[in-house]
């Protein structure tokens, strides 16, 4: 399937390219666009991964809700009152070892999965990820899990409005 | 669909996406910056998750994708509204400006 | 892939694809400039005056004019705007209006993509449109279009949550969110359609006031989502200039345009397939062929769109506090109770 690869490389790009750019751009409004364009990349992969109900969750909590909130915090904490749009990094001994580090991390972790012995099972085969696959361990396996996130999302919500608002 | 590429090519992507996410948190300064790396390294975590039960076959993943976005969720609003908080009381959202607590 | 006539004709390949990613579009193009023709005629009508009369037969060629003429102008880029954020928000508030057009079915042989999550797909790329709005109003450098491009957000995401317990509700009762599913079970009539508690005995007859209201709910919350009055407070003329296409003209303005106009088909098409039935045939099985099919989904849905043409010219705008009175304190109550019947219904049925 040569159109599955460079589906592939096109939303690695994507992904890799604009994960650069929230990280290393020098005005936060950026930082937060690309932040769009990551998420779009990772939920491309998701469907290339058939998990086509988390890739629409993935649209929809993250770009639908998290990133509006934080382009709202970026709004909110710059322009408007006229502090610098620019962001500080440290200096670069600093952004150099924390590079290292990174990269150690990063080299790590692929050298440990390529080094891993995977379980050989037919790729994709009966992929049950279907919407119906998890309602139903949502609402029976995983169901107390579901309500105390209910609960956390809910105290979250409460939490926010009271730290939020002007006295 | 059968696939060409393998999962240690998707483990792999995460894993870079891991890294610059904590490329981020390590070296910003600004909260909000901070803030959006540690979401990069969440989806990075979520995009392994997702590899490996859909190339196994397992329905976990997906769940646990679910309750990490709903976590997510909640720490961005909390987050978020910490963070304005802290910018009315002392009109920075520089992380190393709020030293209050530092001795 | 059964779905999806085009697959059969030239087989499952990269063209068949490209082929029908572009269907829709070449449909959006035509119907886009139907309906700048119905927005000049109808608000005409009711203001009695004429409308355009000089291009073509009774004005008819106007869209055409209007087109050629924005894409004439000269693309002007304000010199204080923020240039690749400026530049790529229309395109971006396009792509997620066009995106919706991946699940919709227009008859029971052509749905682009049918993925069985289609329901929940339209209302997750719906975000892409915020972003678009935020982004072109931020990059402005403008305060009326900041200011529109909040107000934008902040009304589309109020305006969401009511929505969502619509659809969630249609989803219950259908068991599915897989449109063509949704349309499959309002077959038989008018009688079998959603707006009408669905199929079933005659006992069904208490919930029809609730998915009524569902589907009020719906329509409502569908003219906030695409800005249209009387809810076109983020570009309101009369406050904020233009809102957030305050500083766009030519080609980027003619995006926020097409992708305006292209998203209240969507909505009036989910509006059709939620609650009328989509493409199924008034009739029951009279007149119900694939082509029938095709003609009665995009009729009904022009008709959801005259409606939102009709309310822009006759209602007045909101104001913003009225409108988060509407949603939170009126529209969201309604919709749990309504949403609560309807599963009710859905479980004895």
């Amino acid at each position: 399937m040569a159109l599955y690869d460079v589906i592939f490389y096109l939303f690695a790009t994507i992904v890799l390219v604009s994960a650069g750019g929230v990280v290393f751009s020098r005005k936060m409004m950026y930082s937060a666009f690309s932040l769009l364009f990551t998420f779009f990349g990772v939920s491309g992969l998701y469907v290339l991964l058939s998990a086509d109900f988390i890739a629409v969750t993935q649209i929809m909590v993250y770009v639908g809700g998290i990133l509006v909130l934080i382009i709202f915090g970026v709004m909110l904490t710059t322009k408007i009152t006229g502090v610098d749009i620019k962001s500080g990094t440290l200096g670069a001994f600093q952004m150099g070892i924390a590079g290292l580090a990174s990269l150690a991390i990063a080299v790590f972790m692929i050298i440990m999965s390529m080094n891993t012995q995977w379980m050989q099972k037919d790729p994709l085969a009966e992929t049950s990820t279907t919407v119906e696959a998890i309602g139903g361990l949502l609402f029976t396996e995983y169901l107390l899990a579901f309500g105390v996130a209910a609960i956390l999302l809910l105290v979250a919500f409460i939490g926010a409005a009271l730290i939020a608002r002007r006295k | 669909m059968l696939e060409s590429i393998p999962l240690e090519y998707y483990l792999g992507l995460s894993a870079i996406i891991f890294a610059i996410g904590a490329v981020g948190v390590m070296t910003r300064k600004n909260a909000i910056i901070i803030f959006m790396s540690i979401e990069l390294m969440l989806n990075a975590v979520n995009l392994t998750f997702i590899s490996i039960s859909s190339f196994f076959g397992n329905t976990g993943g997906p769940i646990f994708v679910l309750f990490v976005m709903a976590v997510a969720a909640a720490e961005a609003a909390v987050g978020l509204a910490i963070v304005l908080a802290l910018f009315r009381l002392k009109k920075t959202v520089y992380v190393d400006e709020v030293n209050t607590l530092k001795w | 892939m059964e779905q999806n006539f085009v697959y059969d004709l030239i087989g499952e390949n990269l063209i068949g694809y490209v082929i029908v990613a572009a269907m829709p579009l070449m449909f959006v193009l035509v119907y886009a400039l139907v309906a700048i023709l119905g927005e000049l005629k109808i608000s005409a009508w009711i203001q009695e005056r004429l409308g355009p009369m000089r291009t073509g037969w009774k004005g008819v060629l106007q869209p055409i004019a209007e087109v050629v003429k924005l894409l004439q102008k000269e693309d002007i880029t304000p010199a204080n705007v923020n240039k690749p954020l400026f530049n790529v928000a229309p395109f971006i508030m396009f792509t997620g209006a066009y995106a919706a057009y991946a699940v919709i079915p227009f008859s029971s042989v052509f749905v682009p993509s049918g993925i069985n999550i289609g329901l929940f797909y339209v209302f997750a790329v719906s975000a892409f449109a915020i972003i678009g709005i935020v982004m072109g109003g931020w990059a402005s450098n403008n305060k009326y279009s900041l200011l529109g491009a909040m107000r934008a957000a902040a009304q589309m995401i109020s305006y969401e949550i009511p929505i969502a317990i619509a659809i969630l509700a249609v989803a219950t009762l259908a068991g599915s969110l897989d449109m063509q599913e949704i349309i499959k079970q309002q077959a038989g009539g008018i009688w079998n359609w959603f707006l009408f508690g669905g199929t079933g005995s005659i006992a069904k007859v208490w919930v029809i006031p609730f998915t009524f209201a569902l589907f009020l709910i719906y329509f409502i919350g569908s003219l906030a989502e695409t800005n249209r009055v009387p809810f076109d407070i983020p570009e309101g003329e009369s406050e904020i200039v233009a809102g957030y296409h305050t500083e766009y003209s030519g080609m980027k303005f003619a995006m926020f345009f097409f992708a305006e106009y292209s998203n209240m088909f969507v909505v009036s098409a989910i509006i059709t397939i939620l609650f009328l039935g989509g493409w199924q045939s008034p009739f029951g099985d009279f007149m119900n062929g694939p082509v029938w099919q095709s003609i009665w989904f995009i009729s009904k849905a022009m008709f959801f769109v005259f409606v939102q043409i009709w309310l822009r010219w006759t209602l007045p705008r909101l104001r913003v506090d009225q409108l988060m009175y509407v949603t939170w304190k009126v529209m969201l109550p309604v919709a749990f109770v309504a949403f609560f019947a309807v599963a009710f219904w859905a479980m004895i049925k």
